[in-house]
């Protein structure tokens, strides 16, 4: 069975949304309280590989994006949840299901504000430690981006 | 916490030449390592953030500075992404020309890493062999595009320049002069004792450990995950049209790093010649499809970079500059592991296990052993290379 038929009938209604872009790459909408629970199937049960999350600052929120690969079929599932309380945004950290997230939840700390909820080790990966509180250079209207 | 003194040994972190500037603080009993902290930043440039201030065709030009070594890999990731985005095809010539490209790079890559893992175990005629030969790739890439770094042939919708029926000769002969090249450091490498007993069983990366710090490219191949995203997502390029193999190996420490290297130059080398045939029966000129416009919405792309797997993320709202781009250099998901990879090895031994990451040999250079009771400084990268080229000189001697 295809891994995007075996990824629908795992989690039915948990899947908010599902969009299939083209015959490689699936954008899977969910719930930020899900997102252990999902992260821990895609990476143990399926075996996909965690490549990598971006965090995207819109008007509505902050969205956190999952990419997870399944390098058998070269196909790209990205995981979409939306953390709508900007003033506060907060999420439960992967890393202790995979490892490799360590590092992409600090950057999303530092740079989007987003607080990853047990995370062992969150400090500052990629700005000086005396970076000033509450200013995060992925917002919008910060730097030389768009306004 | 164990009780015996420990030394923080700073490998890092800048040099102006190296591709992503680390401090690695190694926690070291005697000589043995304990521990290892990664930190980095210190040469955070900001790229994501100005590209959303840049034209689509301008951010080809600006993730082509990420890296200075794998400098075709972020822009053929990059417009591949775009390329997603849109729903564009691009032409066959143009597959061609984008995998030769991308497989010269590779060539003239793991040339540059073969030459400083040889000087690293006190090699050097390793290192001068392999970057004279390294020289010759450069030339062709000059010869193809002009430039011996930065090639800008990277474009959506297709490449920048063409590679002509005229000058297809002159890089087969490259190709042809090579190739006993690589005989040659293959035999230099798989036959010689002193590097077996350097660098077999050191720094060992299991399989299931490869899969958790998520790790790509040669790193993860040598560890025996099968993972090579020119095989399993072609994108806009022609590796799925021409003969080639992946190389994977079970073993995970450096011998296996550096063998996989070594043999994939073989695989790459036959990747040009199959481009360089098709090429031939290609009609000339329809290298490139003049995209103007940029529609709404999100695309994926990657590519294996010498390293291993470029990722990029672009998001567009139909205007003429990407809301959001992310990217993902291999390092950043290889280099942590090395956190698990150098533990337990001595501080000869670490030099080796961080180069064989392939990370920035450059940081080792700026390595200070530092006497954490006094604070002062008592070996430098100098030191620590030439601690690393005793231990093969011993082994010489005892063998």
């Amino acid at each position: 069975m295809e891994i995007i038929d075996e990824i629908k009938n795992k989690f039915g209604s948990k899947i908010k949304k599902f969009e299939e872009k083209n015959p490689r790459r699936f954008y899977i909408d969910v719930l930020p309280t899900d997102i252990v629970e999902i992260a821990k199937v895609l990476f143990d049960d399926f075996s996909l590989r965690f490549i990598i999350a971006t965090g995207i600052d819109r008007r509505d929120g902050l969205e956190i994006l999952y990419h997870f690969s399944e390098d058998k079929t070269g196909k790209i599932v990205s995981v979409r949840v939306l953390i709508t309380n900007k003033e506060k945004p907060e999420i439960d950290t992967i890393s202790k299901v995979i490892k490799g997230a360590e590092w992409i939840e600090r950057e999303m700390w530092e740079l989007l504000g987003i607080n990853f909820k047990g995370h062992p080790n969150l400090k500052h990966l990629l700005l000086r430690d005396d970076w000033p509180e509450k200013n995060y250079p992925l917002r919008q209207g910060q730097g030389e981006g768009r306004k | 916490m164990n009780s015996k003194p420990r030394t923080v040994i700073p490998i890092g972190p800048y040099h102006p030449l190296q591709e992503e500037a680390e401090f690695f603080k190694l926690y070291v009993e005697g000589e043995k390592v304990v521990d290892m902290d990664i930190e980095l930043g210190y040469n955070h440039r900001g790229i994501e953030k100005l590209s959303e201030s840049l034209h689509w065709d301008q951010s080809a030009f600006l993730v082509e500075r990420i890296c200075g070594i794998c400098s075709t890999s972020h822009p053929f990731a990059y417009v591949n992404a775009v390329e997603d985005l849109a729903g564009i095809e691009i032409s066959l010539r143009a597959k061609y020309i984008r995998s030769v490209i991308g497989e010269l790079e590779r060539l003239h890559s793991h040339l540059l890493w073969l030459g400083l893992a040889g000087h690293f175990i006190g090699y050097n005629t390793v290192w001068m062999w392999s970057w004279k030969y390294r020289e010759s790739v450069n030339d062709m890439f000059e010869f193809i595009t002009g430039n011996r770094q930065h090639y800008a042939m990277m474009k959506i919708g297709g490449v920048r320049r063409d590679i002509e029926k005229k000058d297809i000769p002159q890089i087969e002969k490259m190709c042809d002069d090579l190739l006993p090249v690589v005989d040659m450091f293959k035999g230099a490498v798989m036959d010689d004792p002193v590097i077996h007993a350097r660098t077999k069983g050191v720094g060992i990366l299991p399989r299931e450990v490869a899969i958790d710090y998520c790790v790509v490219g040669p790193t993860a191949r040598a560890s025996g995950v099968d993972i090579d995203v020119r095989r399993d997502d072609p994108q806009n390029s022609a590796y799925n049209l021409v003969d080639w193999n992946v190389i994977v190996l079970q073993n995970g420490d450096v011998f296996d790093k550096a063998a996989i290297r070594i043999l994939e130059m073989y695989e790459s080398i036959k990747i040009i010649r199959g481009c360089l045939e098709c090429l031939k029966k290609e009609p000339e000129g329809n290298f490139d499809l003049n995209v103007k416009e940029i529609p709404e919405g999100e695309g994926i792309g990657h590519y294996e970079a010498p390293r291993g797997e470029v990722y990029h993320y672009v998001r567009s709202d139909g205007t003429n500059r990407p809301v959001r781009h992310k990217i993902r250099a291999p390092s950043y998901v290889n280099v942590p592991s090395n956190q698990y990879a150098v533990k337990g090895y001595t501080i000869s031994d670490a030099a080796l296990v961080l180069a064989a990451v392939d990370p920035c040999y450059c940081c080792t250079e700026r390595v200070a052993v530092i006497d954490k009771e006094k604070n002062r400084k008592i070996m430098n990268g100098f030191d620590l290379i030439k601690l690393s080229q005793q231990k093969t000189e011993e082994l010489k001697k005892k063998l």
